[in-house]
């Protein structure tokens, strides 16, 4: 019986001891990171908001125009008020976050997906492939994001129909913010995935696993890629963030998503008319981007000092 | 240091027209220009056959490109479609300064431009200066004080300034500083425009015109700047040449300033040159909101009405500014920090 307790104790005194894993060090350091716990929770609030309260109100409700109650102040039946068609703005907000939180992180798998694969191209097999991606990317990075994402949103408006998905119908025009978005902001990563690759492909793994005939497609995407991981999840994560923004952006200038889908960008653009004798049309959906894009940021930030502590600003 | 000049300058010629191909091709996908060309009524077919071909965009897309580069004066073209080239082309390209013709206000957009960018540059470089004045302020101040109420309450408001879309704060900044002031009977400020129409352009309506806008755009950037500093000036005091400035007893503000600040902005010039080439951009966003005459809002109507050369024209024009602050930037970090050679 005493031989059994302590063997358990050493037991627990080695499993103590024990070297923590690097996941379970980067867990800690997030843990400990006070800024990044209260992003999470704030996200994972705003997230429950929007998909909670499609319980409660129906798409079909937020959609639904009332001409008898347009611009309503905010009473007990309109919480946040109605706006010019007479749609409720609560409602709209719960659709329009769906919405803008979907354009945030598909826009981010687009640019992480171009990102990796322009980075990691270049940086492996280097030499002329290399120079014409990075002039290319060079190219795109000197031209001011909002100015690219105004012409190609106004090159691509219109071309793709309204689909149905899941029993819902979306307004072709968020798949094209969503590519126009992800393809405009693809360039820090793919810089970044480029040097790490720079720096490894010379090391003796990457030796190793090509004497033993490993390919090359093998070598680029298991062997090197994981060890940017960190870069890419840090920078994944605020970008979705610069995404939302970006959204809110194209969309307040009227050339994003189109009505009647909504996302807290679209609702805005109406915003300016409506300043001084309705101003709960555009202080909800405002406050809304800023609470997600502001949680995105905080949490960004506590990644990169738990998975990243190098690298700091 | 002149090789290394000349080295980057040739490099930067193929970096333009790469970019210059990209946004050409970009631009002629993006709709018909015509379409918006005789403004409210339609035009006839006829009509807009000969205009087709007047403009040239008729012709394939890289003949477009050719004459939007090198202009056509050294080939006829056929206006008249009869199948026989018999007019002297007359434009002179890009590269000899001829940047062509607004479709929507027929004339040069070089004049446009011109007329547009002072406006832009008056706003601009007054919110960079106002930027930087602040966070440099901000941005020190809590590195030496770090973990300070001071530095908690900036660290907090920085984060909420750059989550912020620009829009929704100068929509604030107008519901504040303009509507409620008014309602107040306070001093209010002008949303809309650069001067009073009923006063005239003069210097005073202007500054007080430039208010809001400029606020609006410095607390955005001021967030960012004033964090990027702040991580500059703390990895900076962390090193022994600070300890031995302490030790040999020299004043804190000669090391904060003299040997700190200088070390620490280095980093500062190469936002500082990235951000520069941009201002020359204007904001699209604050400037249509605060109906600013100024490029970005040129820009944008362009972009509404598919206007391409002047969209080519303003994006020429930033491109160019980018890739020669670019290297600008590169030649000041050699003066700066003498540890660097290109060489």
């Amino acid at each position: 019986m005493a031989v059994a307790e302590a063997t358990a104790e050493t037991q627990a005194a080695v499993s103590e001891r024990r070297a923590w894993t690097p996941t379970q060090m980067a867990w800690r350091r997030f843990r400990r990171h006070k800024m990044a716990m209260f992003g999470a929770c704030l996200l994972i609030l705003i997230v429950l908001y929007v998909i909670g309260g499609s319980l409660v109100y129906s798409e079909k409700y937020a959609n639904r125009n009332d001409l008898s109650i347009t611009l309503s102040p905010p009473s007990r039946e309109h919480p946040f008020g109605t706006d010019g068609t007479g749609r409720d703005i609560l409602a709209r907000t719960i659709y329009g976050g769906q919405i803008s939180i979907i354009i945030g992180v598909c826009a981010v798998i687009v640019s992480v997906i171009v990102g990796v694969l322009v980075g990691s191209i270049a940086g492996y097999y280097g030499g002329p492939i290399d120079a014409v991606l990075m002039r290319f990317t060079e190219a795109m990075f000197n031209i001011p994001q909002l100015f690219l994402l105004i012409l190609l949103s106004k090159l691509l408006s219109g071309k793709v129909p309204t689909f149905k998905l899941l029993g819902r119908s979306f307004s072709g025009s968020v798949i094209v913010i969503i590519v126009v978005i992800g393809l405009t902001s693809w360039m820090y990563l793919a810089r970044i995935v480029r040097a790490t690759y720079l720096s490894l492909k010379e090391q003796e793994f990457v030796t190793a696993a090509r004497c033993i005939g490993t390919p090359n497609s093998f070598i680029i995407f298991r062997h090197i890629l994981p060890n940017s991981m960190a870069s890419v999840i840090v920078s994944g994560t605020l970008g979705v963030a610069a995404a939302i923004l970006n959204e809110a952006y194209v969309s307040f200038l009227g050339v994003g998503v189109q009505a009647p889908t909504a996302t807290w960008g679209n609702m805005l653009d109406q915003a300016y008319h409506h300043l001084e004798s309705e101003p709960w049309m555009w202080i909800f959906p405002g406050l809304f981007i800023l609470l997600t894009v502001l949680s995105i940021n905080f949490l960004g930030d506590g990644l990169r000092d738990a998975l990243d502590p190098k690298t700091r600003i | 240091m002149a090789r290394y000049i000349i080295r980057r300058l040739l490099q930067a010629i193929p970096l333009l027209l790469i970019i210059s191909v990209v946004l050409f091709v970009l631009m002629n996908a993006m709709g018909d220009p015509l379409a918006s060309f005789g403004g409210r009524r339609r035009i006839r077919s006829s009509d807009r056959e000969r205009l087709t071909r007047q403009l040239g965009l008729d012709k394939p897309i890289a003949v477009q490109y050719a004459v939007w580069l090198i202009g056509n004066d050294w080939m006829d073209i056929d206006l008249d479609d009869d199948g026989v080239p018999d007019t002297k082309g007359t434009r002179l390209g890009i590269l000899r300064g001829d940047w062509g013709q607004s479709f929507m206000e027929k004339r040069p957009v070089s004049e446009i431009i011109a007329e547009r960018l002072p406006n832009t540059l008056m706003l601009m470089l007054t919110t960079e200066v106002v930027i930087l004045v602040f966070s440099l302020f901000i941005g020190i101040y809590s590195a030496i004080r770090q973990y300070s109420l001071f530095d908690h309450v900036f660290t907090g408001l920085s984060f909420i300034g750059y989550s912020m879309p620009i829009f929704w704060l100068a929509l604030i900044m107008m519901f504040v500083f303009a509507v409620y002031f008014k309602k107040w009977g306070l001093p209010y400020f002008p949303t809309v425009g650069m001067y009073d129409l009923a006063v005239g352009k003069t210097i005073p309506q202007v500054v007080w015109h430039m208010v809001l806008p400029v606020t609006t755009m410095s607390i955005m950037s001021i967030a960012g700047y004033s964090r990027f500093i702040r991580a500059n000036m703390l990895e900076v005091i962390g090193q022994d040449y600070i300890r031995t400035a302490r030790s040999k007893g020299l004043p804190e503000r000669v090391i904060l300033l003299g040997h700190a600040l200088k070390n620490a902005s280095l980093p500062l010039v190469t936002i500082v040159g990235m951000d520069l080439p941009i201002l020359l951009g204007g904001a699209v966003v604050t400037e249509s909101i605060f109906a600013w005459p100024g490029m970005g809002r040129l820009f944008w109507n362009a972009a509404q009405d598919t206007d391409i050369p002047v969209l080519m024209g303003v994006l020429t024009l930033i491109s160019i500014a980018v890739v020669m602050f670019q290297i600008i930037t590169d030649i000041t970090y050699t003066f700066l920090d003498p540890r660097i050679r290109y060489d």
